[in-house]
C-alpha cells in the first residue's frame, strides 16, 4: 500500500486516490492489449498450424514482432473518410466499438479480491456492455454511405440481438445456481464444483456458441463474409479506423472468453484444491487462453453458415432450449432444496 | 458534494440532448442523442442507489429499443424537406397542445405535496442489494401486475406479427428435419448404362 | 477550481493503519491483491464503486481516440475523388446505399425488445428465487407459460423463418 499512501501525500486526499485508480485501469489495459495484439499472432500461428504452413516467421525471432509491425504499418496508412460518409459517426463508430471492448474488463475479477470495481450487479454490467457492442457496427454500416457496408451492419445488428436472448436466458441459469449477480460471488459458489460440469453442462456449450456468433466470429462470420459482402461493415475502413474494429473484435473474444471462465469454469479455483498453491490469477488467464484457443480452432475447422441457417439456430434452437433449461434447472433447484440462501 | 455536481452533470446532459432529440436535422443523430438521454437517466438511477433499474434501463431501453428506433430511421427515406414543411404547418396546433400541456404541468406542479415524512423514509432493502429487493416482492406481492405484464408482452408479440410479418410466394426454405431423414433410396438412383444408348430422362416406366 | 473546492470537503480519508509490514508483498499473489485493495474516496458506496468504471471509460476512450488522432497526424494524408468513392464493382453507385430493407428486420428486432424484457424480469428472480418460495416459482412459471404461447404462436406463422 506505499503506493496509494505516496500519491495522497503528493496530490492530497481527492487526487491521491483518484491518481491511484487510474494507474490501476492502466494496469489492466496495458497487458489487455498486449493480449489483444499477441492473440492476432496466436491465431495465425494456430491456424498455420492446422493449415500446415509457418505462418508469420519473417520479424523477430518465431514472427514475434509481427503484431508491432502489423500496429505500425496501420498506424502508418491513410484514414480514408468515403464521400457522402456522415464524417463524425464514421469515426465514432470504431472508437465507440474498442472503448465498449475494453470497458467492460473493469468489473472483471482476476483473483480473489483482485478487481477494479466490485459492483454487486457485475453481470448485468457485462450484459449491458454487450448489448451495447451492437451500436459500433450499425453505426458503421450506416455511416460509411456504401451498400455493402450497410447490408453488413445490418445482419450483424440483427445477428448479435438474436444471439443475446439465449445469452442473457444462459445467464440466467447460472444466476439460479449462484444467487448473485456479483462475478466475484459467483465464482465463489462454484467452490463445490465449477458449473460446467454438471446440471448446465448444456448451457456452457450453448454459452460458448452464442459467445462465437456474438462476436461474429467463426461459423457466424457473415457480417464480415468477404467472398459475399466485400468486408461487410468494415469495408469501407481503413488505417487505425480500421484496427480498431480489428482489435475490438479480439478484445471481445478475450471477454467472452473471460465471461465462459467466470460464469462457468469456475474464474480463479483451481480444478483440484491440491493444486491451489499456484496463484488464481494464473489459473484464470489459463482459462481464458483455453476458451481462445478453442475460438481459434473452430475457425480453422467449420466453414460459414447461411444467413437462413444462423437465424434458425439462434430463434428455433438455442432460444427455446435456453428457455427450457431455465425452467429445467429452477425446477430442479427447487425441488431438491438446494436453491442458494442468500438474502435475509 | 460530488454526488451532487454529478446529479446536475447527468441532469444537464439529459435535458440538453433531449431538446437535440428534437432539434436535430438527422433522424439518425436525433436517436443517437436519445440514447445518450438513456445513459443519463441511467446515471441518474446510479445516483439514487438504484443499480438495477440503471442496468435495465441500458439493455432494455439502450440495447433493445434504440437499435429499432434505429432501424426504423435509418432504413426508412425520410424526406427532411418535406418534414420541415409540415412542420410550419402544423405549428399552431402543435404550439398550442403544447401550451395547454405546460400549463397543465405547473398547475399540477403548484397543486403537489410533498409528505415531510417521505423524504426520511430509508430504503426498505434490509441491507439487500436491490436487485434481491426487488425480486422479493415482484412476483409474490405483485403477482397481478407481473402477470398482467406477461399478458402485455404477448399482445406485443401478436401485434408485432400480424402488423409486419408478410410471406412471400416461391422462396425456397430449407427443411432440415425432411433434409436429414432421406434415405439414399429416395434420392440416388444407380444405373448401368450401356455403352452407345446412355440414359433417357423420363423415369423409369 | 472544482478540484481545490473537493479537497477542502473531503480531508478524511483513511487508508487504516499503515505499518512497515505492510510495505511488504507477503507473496506475489498478496502483492496481487494489495495492488487491487479498495481506496476508499469519500463518496456514497456505491457512487464509489462505479467511479472507477466511469474512469476506465474515460481512459479507453482517449486511448480509441488518440490512436486514430496518431495515424491522422503521422500518415501521409493525400485523397482524391476516386479513392473517396464509395466501394463499388468498377462503376459509381447507381443509387443511395441506405435502400429500404426486409420487414423482418423490424420483426426480429420487435421480437428481440420483448425477449430482452422476460431475460430482465427473470434477472431478479433467479437470485432472489431462494427466498420467494413456491408462490415466486409458480408466478414465474406462469409468465413464461404465457410468453412461450406467443412463442409458438410466432413459430407457427412463421415469423422466424429466415429466407
Amino acid at each position: 500500500m506505499i503506493i496509494p499512501t505516496f500519491l495522497t501525500s503528493l496530490l492530497g486526499p481527492f487526487l491521491g486516490p483518484l491518481a491511484w485508480m487510474v494507474l490501476k485501469i492502466i494496469a489492466i489495459i496495458l497487458p489487455l492489449l498486449g493480449a489483444i495484439a499477441y492473440l492476432t499472432y496466436a491465431e495465425r500461428k494456430v491456424m498455420a498450424a492446422m493449415q500446415r504452413r509457418r505462418g508469420p516467421n519473417a520479424i523477430g525471432p518465431f514472427g514475434l514482432l509481427q503484431p508491432i509491425a502489423d500496429g505500425l504499418k496501420l498506424l502508418g496508412k491513410e484514414t480514408i473518410i468515403p464521400t457522402g460518409a456522415n464524417k463524425l459517426l464514421f469515426i465514432f463508430a470504431p472508437l465507440l466499438t474498442f472503448t465498449l471492448a475494453l470497458a467492460a474488463w473493469a468489473v472483471v475479477p482476476f483473483e480473489q479480491g483482485v478487481v477494479l470495481a466490485d459492483i454487486n450487479v457485475g453481470v448485468l454490467y457485462l450484459f449491458a456492455i454487450s448489448s451495447l457492442s451492437v451500436y459500433g457496427i450499425i453505426l458503421a454500416g450506416w455511416a460509411s454511405n456504401s451498400k455493402y457496408a450497410f447490408l453488413g451492419g445490418m445482419r450483424a445488428a440483427a445477428q448479435m440481438i438474436s444471439y443475446e436472448v439465449s445469452i442473457g436466458l444462459i445467464i440466467v441459469t447460472v444466476l439460479l445456481k449462484a444467487g448473485s449477480l456479483n462475478l466475484s460471488h459467483i465464482v465463489e459458489a462454484q467452490r463445490q464444483g465449477w458449473f460446467a460440469f454438471g446440471l448446465l453442462f448444456p448451457m456452457f456449450i450453448l454459452f460458448f456458441i452464442s459467445g462465437l456468433a456474438e462476436t461474429n466470429r467463426n461459423p457466424f462470420d457473415l457480417p464480415e463474409g468477404e467472398s459475399e459482402l466485400v468486408g461487410g461493415f468494415n469495408t469501407e475502413y481503413s488505417s487505425m479506423t480500421f484496427a480498431l474494429f480489428f482489435l475490438g473484435e479480439y478484445a471481445n473474444m478475450i471477454l467472452i472468453s473471460a465471461m465462459t471462465s467466470i460464469l462457468f469454469l469456475g474464474g480463479w479455483l483451481p480444478p483440484v484444491a491440491w493444486l491451489s498453491f499456484i496463484p488464481g490469477f494464473i489459473w484464470f488467464f489459463a482459462k481464458i487462453a483455453l476458451c481462445l484457443f478453442v475460438f481459434l480452432w473452430v475457425r480453422a475447422t467449420l466453414p460459414r453458415y447461411r444467413y437462413d441457417q444462423l437465424m434458425r439456430i439462434g430463434w428455433k434452437v438455442f432460444l427455446p432450449l435456453s428457455l427450457l433449461w431455465v425452467v429445467v434447472t429452477a425446477g430442479y433447484l427447487v425441488a431438491s432444496g438446494t436453491l442458494p440462501h442468500t438474502g435475509g | 458534494m460530488i454526488s451532487s455536481l454529478l446529479f446536475y452533470l447527468f441532469a444537464g446532459v439529459l435535458l440538453a440532448s433531449a431538446t437535440m432529440v428534437v432539434a436535430a436535422r438527422n433522424p439518425v443523430h436525433a436517436v443517437l442523442f436519445l440514447i445518450l438521454c438513456f445513459f443519463n437517466a441511467a446515471g441518474l438511477f446510479l445516483l439514487m442507489g438504484a443499480e438495477f433499474l440503471a442496468f435495465i434501463l441500458m439493455i432494455v431501453y439502450v440495447g433493445a429499443v434504440a437499435v429499432l428506433f434505429l432501424f426504423v430511421v435509418m432504413m426508412l427515406d425520410i424526406n427532411l424537406r418535406r418534414m420541415r414543411q409540415e412542420f410550419k404547418r402544423h405549428l399552431p396546433l402543435g404550439g398550442a397542445v403544447a401550451l395547454i400541456l405546460a400549463a397543465q404541468l405547473v398547475l399540477l406542479a403548484m397543486a403537489w405535496k410533498t409528505d415531510p415524512k417521505a423524504l426520511s423514509v430509508p430504503m426498505a432493502t434490509n441491507g439487500l442489494d436491490n436487485t434481491r429487493a426487488l425480486g422479493g416482492l415482484l412476483y409474490t406481492q405483485y403477482f397481478y401486475p407481473f402477470q398482467v405484464s406477461g399478458f402485455i408482452l404477448l399482445v406485443a408479440m401478436v401485434g408485432a406479427i400480424t402488423l409486419t410479418l408478410r410471406t412471400r410466394k416461391g422462396v425456397l426454405r430449407q427443411n432440415v428435419t425432411r433434409q436429414l431423414d432421406r434415405s439414399v433410396a429416395e434420392v440416388l438412383e444407380i444405373h448401368k448404362v450401356p455403352i452407345g444408348q446412355g440414359i433417357s430422362d423420363d423415369p423409369k416406366p | 477550481m472544482v478540484a481545490i473546492k473537493i479537497k477542502k470537503q473531503f480531508s478524511i480519508v483513511s487508508f487504516g493503519s499503515l505499518k512497515a509490514v505492510d510495505f511488504l508483498p507477503q507473496s506475489v499473489e498478496a502483492g496481487f491483491q494489495s495492488i487491487f485493495a479498495p481506496c476508499p474516496l469519500m463518496l456514497s458506496d456505491l457512487a464509489a464503486d462505479y467511479l472507477p468504471i466511469l474512469l476506465f471509460l474515460g481512459i479507453a476512450g482517449f486511448i480509441a481516440a488518440a490512436a486514430v488522432g496518431l495515424s491522422f497526424l503521422l500518415a501521409k494524408q493525400k485523397p482524391d475523388a476516386e479513392k473517396l468513392s464509395p466501394y463499388e464493382c468498377g462503376f459509381p453507385p447507381f443509387n443511395d446505399a441506405h435502400a429500404k430493407f426486409d420487414v423482418r428486420f423490424y420483426l426480429i428486432s420487435i421480437l428481440f425488445i420483448i425477449f430482452d424484457l422476460e431475460v430482465a424480469f427473470l434477472f431478479p428472480w433467479a437470485i432472489a428465487l431462494g427466498d420467494i418460495g413456491m408462490v415466486g416459482f409458480w408466478s414465474m412459471i406462469l409468465f413464461l407459460g404465457v410468453l412461450t404461447v406467443g412463442f409458438i404462436y410466432e413459430w407457427k406463422k412463421g415469423a422466424l423463418e429466415w429466407e
